[in-house]
């Protein structure tokens, strides 16, 4: 009865853990400061390292904004995205270049959400995470905590 | 006396990465009035230059795109749709603190809305208007 319960527990406990990504401790502070200006410093799981080498070889014309680095930094970021990776088979192709809301996971994740709210001014775009993930700053991505009550579940 | 040199030296260090918006003006001001003579920094030049379209970049034909027509509002990335801190500095006081990063953003920015680096003139001007704005 006992295991039962420890079951369902972790079960329920499990999605929870899944939708929770931090920065990882070691995240150096150009890593926020360079990539979370413009968009939030994204949870560096949510892309292979494959994809992430691929974005920082291509800076210069990044999704349409220029976004060069100096070589130390370049180095540095580009370390830390590839060691802190997600698992490729997890994540499915991105598109080239590659975006997170391409990924398998992302669109598994988001199966549910209707277009129009994609489009909603308050979102824009799929790259702003906070819209609608109001904890995504510090890596909170569970459904029940969305900050537009319309786009509640 | 050894640790007065590490005090001076320490706090020089320290002034050549913090600065006021005064000194952030005044560095480029000065960059200016070797290109034109008797430039002197005018915050309704900035003013003009910061609600100027200059239509070079669809998403972004100006300033105002993505910080508002409002330089005192919170303004949102035309792109990704981030929430964006206001310019001025009597609505964020963390603005015009450090020239290394107010450098780096005329140097982004500059090129991707008005499709050229900007000069000193316009950047001591635009400095002049968000550290006066009200």
């Amino acid at each position: 009865m006992r295991k039962l319960l420890t079951i369902l527990g972790l079960g329920f406990a499990l999605p929870v853990l899944a939708d929770n990504l931090p920065l990882p401790s070691g995240t150096p502070a150009s890593y926020k400061s360079e990539c979370g200006s413009c968009h939030l410093p994204y949870p560096p799981a949510l892309l292979a390292a494959d994809h992430w080498r691929r974005i920082m070889s291509q800076l210069g014309d990044h999704f349409g904004s220029d976004a060069t680095l100096d070589a130390r930094q370049l180095q540095e970021i580009r370390t830390f995205l590839e060691n802190a990776a997600g698992r490729p088979e997890r994540l499915g192709s991105a598109g080239d270049p590659p975006r997170i809301s391409q990924t398998q996971r992302f669109i598994r994740k988001h199966r549910e959400v209707p277009a129009r709210f994609w489009s909603d001014p308050r979102v824009k775009s799929a790259a702003n995470c906070e819209a609608c993930h109001r904890g995504a700053a510090t890596g909170n991505f569970g459904e029940h905590d969305i900050a537009i009550r319309e786009l509640r579940r | 006396m050894k640790t007065i040199a590490i005090l001076l030296l320490t706090g020089t260090s320290l002034l050549s990465h913090a600065g006021t918006p005064q000194q952030i003006g005044q560095a480029y001001a000065q960059e200016a009035s070797s290109q034109i003579p008797g430039f002197s920094a005018s915050a309704a030049r900035g003013k003009d230059f910061f609600h100027r379209r200059f239509d070079v970049n669809a998403k972004m034909p100006g300033c105002t795109a993505c910080h508002t027509d409002n330089p005192l509002a919170v303004g949102q990335h035309a792109v990704t749709g981030k929430a964006i801190r206001p310019l001025a500095v009597s609505a964020n006081g963390e603005r015009l603190s450090d020239p290394a990063k107010v450098e780096k953003w005329f140097g982004r920015n500059c090129k991707e809305v008005l499709g050229r680096a900007c000069n000193a003139a316009e950047k001591a001007d635009f400095v002049a208007y968000m550290s006066e704005a009200r």
